[in-house]
């Protein structure tokens, strides 16, 4: 039972921080980013061939892996993304596949189309059983709490630094109200691409670790974007409160369906989903007074 | 001139339209080898027609409209296989079937933003994914519906190999269809769509019901998508999981931005040029043609859709920017 849940919330937790980034960029210029997965991947790959390839140990990976997604999303933000914000949303939307589109066949064409297998240190494999042959059997993967003990200290992290720092106000002040924010003397553009930076660098901090649970092959941005999405759409773009209460109610309803009633498979997923927008169509976690 | 003459103008069918449509009909016995891309051609121009419908002419960004396509397919596949071998019966219940799905669906999409609803169809379409996968005994899950055998149309004629009656009959339906669409958004009722579509509070204050306006269409497009998916498995006799597929949506989408949003040629255009485009490509890498569409859509999207159709905007903004 407690298991189960386990499971489900480092799934959870893996899905916020790679969703995050998303939510903030979504949440700050209304711009519907498809090819989110696309960083996460290359997060996913950086790692995998650093450590196949190169021999770079794991916990260096992950910085690595963050550092080079939030460049590569810097740039692409300065060069690429900019000039689409002011576009209607279907153009934003076409955009954003399209490149999601060019980045698998990229992955396919240089690393092949089969799965990645990550080899994790020693450290990190075996599992700890709690209460065993009772009802609240807990068994943890140690993986699996390194996973949440990461995403956890991240969250904080994030909170700390969108609540009590002069960054964090400017960009809750962009979020709330650009053009007023830009008059009172924030750079908005800069703000926001800083937060495009690390909501990639995010995603990629999340693709390495993600890469041995999630699994890792070209088709990654299209099979986990759905989720992203809902993590979004479910927990609104105002707060991290929203993404991080909607990704664990995801990854647990993930977890648990999938083992309860296999046959069902995502399909109790996308019915929540789905019933938890047409009830409140804004997310489930709206703050008064924005916009 | 006055508003009513501007108006009948529009409705009025012009003499390129009959050219089209000639050639349409005249394609699978001028190109019998390439009768069955044709058929594939008129398959997702209807498709596409039906996404601009919601798209072009309401304002609905849909992500999930292969639903529909899915419905009607997997539905008249089954009819045929089931009950009737009749192709136009099956084309009316896969049309029927996705017509009532549509109706059910689109109190989905009445509130919440872009985003909401770009997340509830593609959740419906994921959901009628995970269903016919789950539903095996009835829909043979991932190996697909095959051994669907069609009488012959009108108790005529007979489907053949080279797909000529194939052809004539998808791009038959394509056309009534067509007539009957078009017709549509150039009455009162589709420039109320046009209304609700640029804004819909405005719409609201001049005494037009939006969410009804949006419930009919919404109706209605999925009814033509179902009749495009019962072409899609009536003509190639099998129904597969991928017709639920995102790929489907975003193809589509493609399709339609290629062509025109907002013109009902833009779709028949789209996918024609689409169809071809794919052909070239995969001919070419076919395992990497996604980059180049890819490549093409960041592109278009880039140097702006309204510049593909109508190239003299480039000017136009160039002598802006010089000012």
């Amino acid at each position: 039972m407690l298991t189960i849940l386990f499971d489900g919330i480092a799934y959870g937790m893996l899905l916020f921080i790679l969703a995050v980034g998303l939510s903030v960029t979504m949440g700050l210029m209304n711009f519907i980013n498809l090819a989110h997965g696309a960083f996460a991947m290359l997060g996913g790959y950086v790692c995998v061939v650093l450590m196949q390839q190169y021999g770079v140990p794991f916990l260096l990976c992950l910085p690595i892996s963050f550092l080079a997604c939030a460049l590569v999303g810097a740039v692409f933000e300065r060069t690429l993304y900019r000039p689409m914000y002011a576009k209607p949303h279907l153009d934003q939307v076409l955009f954003t596949i399209g490149l999601a589109f060019m980045a698998v066949a990229v992955v396919d064409y240089f690393m092949g189309s089969q799965q990645q297998i990550m080899q994790l240190p020693d450290w990190l494999r075996g599992r700890t059983e709690w209460l065993e042959d009772t009802p609240w059997h807990l068994g943890m993967g140690h993986y699996r709490l390194f996973i949440i003990a990461v995403c956890a200290v991240l969250t904080v992290v994030l909170q700390f630094v969108l609540s009590s720092t002069r960054f964090g106000s400017q960009l809750r002040a962009s979020v709330d109200d650009p053009r007023v924010a830009a008059g009172l003397g924030i750079r908005v553009n800069w703000v926001f691409a800083v937060t495009f930076a690390v909501g990639s660098g995010l995603a990629g901090l999340g693709g390495a670790l993600g890469a041995e649970v999630l699994g890792l092959d070209p088709t990654f941005p299209f099979k986990f974007m759905v989720y992203f999405l809902i993590v979004v759409a479910v927990g609104g773009t105002s707060s991290l409160t929203g993404p991080l209460l909607a990704a664990l109610l995801l990854g647990v309803a993930d977890v648990a369906g999938k083992y309860f009633v296999p046959k069902l498979g995502a399909f109790i997923v996308y019915t929540l989903m789905i019933a938890l927008l047409i009830w409140r169509p804004q997310g489930l976690f709206t703050r008064q007074g924005g916009k | 001139m006055d508003a009513r003459t501007t108006l009948l103008q529009a409705r009025g069918w012009k003499k390129w339209e009959w050219a089209f449509w000639a050639l349409a009909f005249a394609a699978p016995a001028l190109l019998p080898s390439h009768a069955l891309i044709l058929n594939e051609m008129a398959i997702v121009a209807l498709f596409a027609v039906s996404l601009d419908l919601i798209l072009g002419y309401s304002g609905i960004v849909s992500l999930g409209h292969a639903a529909f396509l899915g419905l009607g397919a997997y539905s008249a596949a089954l009819f045929a296989k089931h009950l009737h071998p009749d192709p136009l019966l099956g084309l009316l219940v896969g049309m029927a079937v996705a017509t009532v799905a549509g109706w059910v669906c689109s109190f989905s999409i009445m509130r919440g933003s872009d985003l909401t609803r770009l997340m509830v169809t593609l959740g419906t379409a994921l959901l009628l994914l995970e269903l016919a996968n789950k539903l095996d005994d009835l829909t043979g899950g991932a190996d697909g519906l095959q051994g669907v055998i069609l009488g012959p149309v009108l108790g005529r004629f007979e489907f053949d190999l080279m797909g000529q009656t194939a052809a004539w009959y998808s791009i038959t339906v394509l056309f009534v269809l067509f007539v009957l669409v078009r017709r549509l958004v150039h009455s009162p009722l589709g420039a109320t769509l046009m209304a609700v579509r640029d804004n819909p509070l405005r719409a609201k204050a001049i005494g037009i019901h939006v969410n009804a306006r949006l419930c009919l269409i919404y109706t209605l497009a999925a009814g033509v998508a179902g009749a495009a998916g019962a072409l899609l498995s009536q003509t190639t006799g099998f129904a597969s999981l991928d017709v639920f597929a995102m790929d489907r949506s975003a193809d589509v989408m493609l399709m339609l931005v290629m062509g025109g949003v907002g013109w009902l040629y833009g779709g028949v255009v789209g996918a024609v040029l689409f169809k071809l485009m794919y052909d070239v490509i995969a001919n070419i890498t076919p395992q990497y043609w996604t980059f180049w569409i890819g490549l093409f859509l960041v592109v278009l999207m880039r140097v702006g859709r309204e510049r593909l159709v109508r190239p003299w905007l480039w000017l136009g903004t160039r002598r802006k920017g010089q000012a």
